[in-house]
Formats: structure tokens, sequence, C-alpha cells
């Protein structure tokens, strides 16, 4: 079981309030992932979860039981740090038994789960090295296994792929997401990057500033935004923000309009404009369209569309899947 | 860098140095063990020629020697053993966020500047004295006898006062070696559900293992040859209660004036010294590793 809940969670630093109040429900077996910029709080949340920190007003229950004031250790999490936080000085196996060693478990029982979790992350002919000697991925699974042998109610995982390269990291993320599928144990997953974010959440807690902006699916994020922040966070590339007398025309103060919801003609558009640089990938081009009296527009379209820097090319952006805000900043229906 | 005309260049422009330090270490040493086999005492100038390695003889089989080679091993260990657990627990204690930071770290580090040979004159005159010194008061107002620190417990004292000065560089290096331990291996144990003190045995203990060997080995460097703190207090006495090789060798030339014998005894303390030295590597050497 795994269900956590935050109700007014608060924590501050001196004078600064770097969490302000927050209510979260994770339910049993979720994949939650905690979205936002750089210091905006996030890993203070996930420690504040964890027992690392104390919160400065606020509760916290988990699986309904008070858990404000207890230990870390008392919590039944299990955390895989940024950095890994291997005990360099131990072989694999001695690092993955560690948990179950504390926890008082006999040398036969703490065998048998090191080898199962082993066989499950493929670390199986590297029990006997130490971390010293292994790469950043096989690191990273170490430090799953370690959480994974203590079988606890939830996983926190801060930013565990961002010190891996590109291509590692999407594999290990693929391997994050199986791991949730085959354990159904809840995982809270802490990231800066919406694809993370994205692809890998049941549902997804975007937060800025310490406050949480939205919580949804990812589909509902992107789908409907509740307000400027959410829609030029989540979707990639960003949604085009369109200010000044082009948004009074549709009775708002921003208009939102996603790249990929703009279609591109050669006659007879919405707007009109001059290509500025254009990304072919094959799949996919991502073009940057100076539209007069409006400014600069990303734009995604399909790639075999044959357009070059400098051509002039007409927009036409799909009416149904516009975005409104009103001069706060909140999406308006 | 690498190349054969700039290794040869480089080879010439360190020579005249390494010639320097060589010719600095090779003479005296050459020096040592030709007196060392000859017979050389300044109160009979006319005895002279070698003697068939007597000097030796007489050094290792004079009644001293057994028990100064024994109290060199007791100070170094003793000394040993107090700075590095004291360290340890200081360092630890230290490394809290305390009030005053600052000026505990600087009130824990000075006796090291302080000279031997004061040190130990201010321990001995100011402290250990039996009708003056601050225990002495501290025993009668206890209503006990004092204690004569350096008469009857001559070899613990010079332990003590020995601790003390070295105190500070064990724990200056052990602070530094637990500042570079990362928080958050301790925090993941912390997770893991090791107490307080199964954190200091399996995760700080092990960090700590390099800069413990580094503490061994430089003091031990430095205890074998602890000198200044022996002639000012005890003056190697009660008898021979707490003379040391070192010692030993000094009142075999400068009291004896026997520069043979005491040639000889050197080569035997370097000797000794290196068995030391040998036993120490294989033993911790390998903490050294990366
Ligand atoms: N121990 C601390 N003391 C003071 N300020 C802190 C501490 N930890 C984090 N902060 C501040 O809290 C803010 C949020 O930090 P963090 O949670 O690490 O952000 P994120 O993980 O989202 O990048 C930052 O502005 C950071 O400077
Ligand atoms: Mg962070």
């Amino acid at each position: 079981m795994g269900k956590i809940t935050l109700s007014q969670v608060r924590k501050s630093f001196g004078e600064v309030d770097v969490i302000s109040g927050i209510d979260l429900d994770i339910e049993d077996g979720e994949f939650v992932v905690f979205v936002g910029p750089s210091g905006c709080g996030k890993s203070t949340l996930l420690r504040l979860i964890a027992g690392l920190e104390d919160t400065t007003s606020g509760s916290m229950q988990i699986d309904g039981q008070e858990a404000t004031h207890l230990p870390p250790a008392k919590r039944g999490l299990a955390m895989v740090f940024q950095s890994y936080a291997l005990y360099p000085h131990m072989t694999v196996r001695k690092n993955i038994a560690f948990p179950l060693k504390m926890a008082g478990m006999t040398a036969d029982e703490q065998a048998k789960k090191v080898a199962h979790a082993a066989n499950i992350l493929n670390l199986t002919d590297y029990l006997d090295r130490r971390p010293g000697q292994l790469s950043g991925g096989q690191r990273q699974r170490v430090a799953i296994g370690r959480a994974i042998v203590r079988e606890p109610a939830a996983f926190l995982f801060d930013e565990p792929l961002s010190n891996l390269d590109a291509a590692l990291r999407v594999t290990m993320r693929q391997e994050i997401s199986e791991l949730h599928q085959s354990l159904k144990t809840t995982m809270i997953y802490v990231t800066h990057d919406q694809v993370e974010a994205m692809t890998m959440a049941d549902k997804i807690v975007v937060l800025n500033a310490g406050r949480i902006e939205q919580v949804g699916s990812p589909l509902e994020l992107y789908h409907s935004p509740r307000n400027l922040f959410v829609a030029g966070f989540i979707g990639s590339p960003k949604m085009n923000l369109i200010s000044g007398a082009e948004a009074a025309k549709y009775n708002c103060a921003t208009l939102g309009v996603r790249p990929e919801h703009i279609g591109v003609g050669a006659g007879d558009g919405h707007w009109q404009g001059v290509v500025g640089l254009s990304e072919h990938l094959g799949s996919d081009s991502f073009f940057k369209v100076s539209v007069d009296g409006i400014g600069t527009i990303n734009v995604r379209a399909n790639g075999e569309l044959n357009v070059r820097a400098g051509d002039r090319i007409h927009l036409s952006p799909d009416l149904e899947k516009l975005h409104r805000f009103d001069a706060e900043g909140l999406a308006l229906k | 860098m690498a190349t054969q005309s700039s290794r040869s260049a480089a080879r010439l422009m360190l020579s005249p140095t390494v010639i320097l330090l060589l010719v600095w270490m090779i003479v005296p040493l050459a020096m040592t063990l030709w007196f060392s086999l000859k017979r050389y005492n300044l109160l009979y100038p006319d005895r002279t020629g070698f003697n068939d390695f007597g000097n030796y003889t007489r050094f290792v089989l004079s009644p001293a020697f057994g028990g100064a080679v024994v109290n060199t091993l007791i100070l170094v260990v003793g000394v040993l053993v107090i700075t590095v657990v004291l360290g340890i627990l200081i360092a630890l204690l230290i490394d809290q966020p305390i009030w005053g930071q600052g000026i505990v770290r600087i009130l824990v580090i000075s006796p090291f500047f302080i000279m031997p040979p004061v040190a130990a004159l201010i321990w001995k005159n100011m402290f250990m004295n039996p009708t003056n010194g601050l225990f002495a008061e501290a025993a009668k107002l206890l209503g006990m006898a004092p204690i004569d620190f350096l008469g009857q417990a001559p070899l613990a004292s010079i332990i003590l006062i020995v601790a003390w000065q070295w105190l500070p560089f064990a724990t200056l290096i052990l602070l530094t070696a637990l500042q570079s331990l990362s928080s958050e291996e301790l925090e993941a144990a912390e997770m893991d559900g090791a107490g307080a003190i199964q954190r200091f045995w399996y995760i700080m203990l092990p960090h700590l293992a390099r800069a413990i060997t580094v503490v061994v080995l430089i003091q031990t460097i430095f205890l074998l040859g602890i000198f200044g703190e022996i002639l000012v207090t005890t003056n190697g006495g009660p008898g021979t209660a707490s003379t040391t090789l070192p010692y030993l060798i000094y009142k075999e030339a400068l009291l004896d004036f026997d520069v043979g014998t005491a040639a000889a005894g050197g080569v035997v303390a370097v000797i000794l010294a290196n068995i030391v030295a040998f036993f120490l590597m294989r033993a911790i050497g390998k903490n050294l590793d990366a």
C-alpha cells in the first residue's frame, strides 16, 4: 500500500518560503511526477515526504497514518538520489543488501532478495564489483535495486536520470516505467524535464515557486492547461503565446496556439509570414515564422513539407484548439 | 612535454637539486655507518680502529636497550590510539553546526602551534607538579593525595603530553575527511534504516579509513623520534622508565661521549623504524590505494 496525503504542507528555510501550503493526494500504485523549473522546490517537497526535512507546518499521512513527524526509516519509503548515493566501499551485493541487513534479516534471506533484485535489474554479473567500477546506468540500477529490495510503500526518485547521456536516459526511462508496471508500487518522480513527465506519469504535478500550478494526467495538462505557466511548460516545442491586438480579436489577453495545431499552406491562410529558421527532422519539420503584425510563431509540420528559409507562407491555426487566457494568466473557457 | 629532447632537458634542469639532496642524505648516512664500525669515544681519543661490530653488540646488549625499544613502541602506539579515537570524536563534534564554530576550531587546533619543549614544560610545571601543579590542587580539593605524575607514571604522563600535542593534527585531517562525505550518502543510509551508530560504523568509518591511515603513518614517523618532551620532563627516568630509543642514543653520544656506539644505535633505530614501516604498510597500506 502506498497512499500519501499532504495537507497544507509548508516549508521555509529561515525567512524564505520554499514550499507554500501544498495539498496533494497520491493514490496507491500511481506514478506521480513532480515537474517544474529548477529551484521551484521539487526536491524539497520530495525530501519532506521522505522525512529528510521537517515540515514547517501542515501534516502528512501515509496509508492513513499520521506521518508528519515520523523519522525517515519508519515511513516505509525508499529513495533514489540524483547522485545515486551508493556506498563506495561496499560491493554491489552489499549495497543492495544494506537495508536488509539494517532490518536484521538473516544472511540467507538477504542473499535471496539480492539475487531476485539483481535478476530484475540485469545486475547479476556485477554483484561483486564496487560502485566505482560501474557505468552511470549500472550505478543507477544498483540504486534502484537498493530501493526495491526493501519492498517499500512508495519509491521516491529525485531526478534520477539527469546524470546520464541522452540515449541512456531514454532507455532507463522505459526501464523505470516497466518496473512500475510490474511492481505496481506508488512512485513519486521528480524531474525538470517535461518530456520525462509526459511519457512516464499517470499524474503530473506542475510546481512553480513552491506552489502547485496544476495536477492532472499528461493529456489533461496538454489539452486544458489551467494557466499560462502550465501552457508554456507542458508541450514541446513550446506553445506560442500571442498578446496584443491579435489576442483581443479572440476576447482574451493572451492567445495560446500549439505549434502542432497550425496548418501550413501556400495561399488563403489566416496569417502570413516569412520563414526564418527551418529544421527538418525527417518525421517532422520545425519552422520559426515571422508573422506580419504578430511576431515569431513556431510551427510544427509534416516532414514532407518542402519549405525553405525565406519562403513566404500562409498559416491557419486550428480554431478548435486555441487556448485563451485572461489578464491574470488564467485559462478562459 | 614528452619528446626525447624535452625529457633530457628536464633531467638536466633537475639534476642539481637531485644531486644536492642525494649528497645531503648520503654523506651523513655514510659517516654514521663509518663511525658505527669504529672505536670513537671522545673521552679516549687515543683508542681508534675498527672493533668488529663491538659498538652494535654493546648497544644492543646493554641493559637499557630492550626497555627502550618497548618504551618507544608503547609511546607510539599509546599516542596513536589516543589521537585517533579522540580525534574522530572531536571531529564529529566540531563538524556539527554549533554557535562559535570558528573559535572552537581555532582552539582545537592551537596546541599544534606550541613548540614541543614548551608544551612539555607547561604540562610538567603547571599541571603535573605534585606540590603546586593544577592537578595536585584539584586532588587536594577532593581530599586525595596529589599524584607525582612524572615520578610514578612517567611514560603514561609523556604519552598524555605528546597526545595532547598531536591531537589537533589528527582532528584536522579527520575533520576534512568527514566533511568530504556526501550528505546524500548519509541520508540514503538513514532511509535504509541505519541508526546513528550504524551510520557511523558502516558509512563514516570506512570513509575515514584513508584519513586514519594517513594520520597513523605520518604520526608514526614523528613519534618514533620523540625526544624533546622526554629531555625536559623526565630525562628518561626515573631509572630508565621513560627512556626511548632516541633518548638512549642521545645518552650514548652526549652524556657518555661514545660517538661510535651512538652511531651504531642510530643505525639500529633506522632498521627498527623500517621494520615498523614495513608492517604498518602491510597492515593498512591498502587503504591508500584509490
Ligand atoms: N537546505 C537549504 N537551505 C536553504 N535553502 C534551501 C535549502 N535547500 C533548498 N533551498 C532552496 O529552496 C529552493 C528550492 O530548492 P530545491 O527543492 O532543491 O529545487 P529543485 O529541486 O526544484 O530544483 C531553492 O531556491 C534553494 O535555494
Ligand atoms: Mg532538485
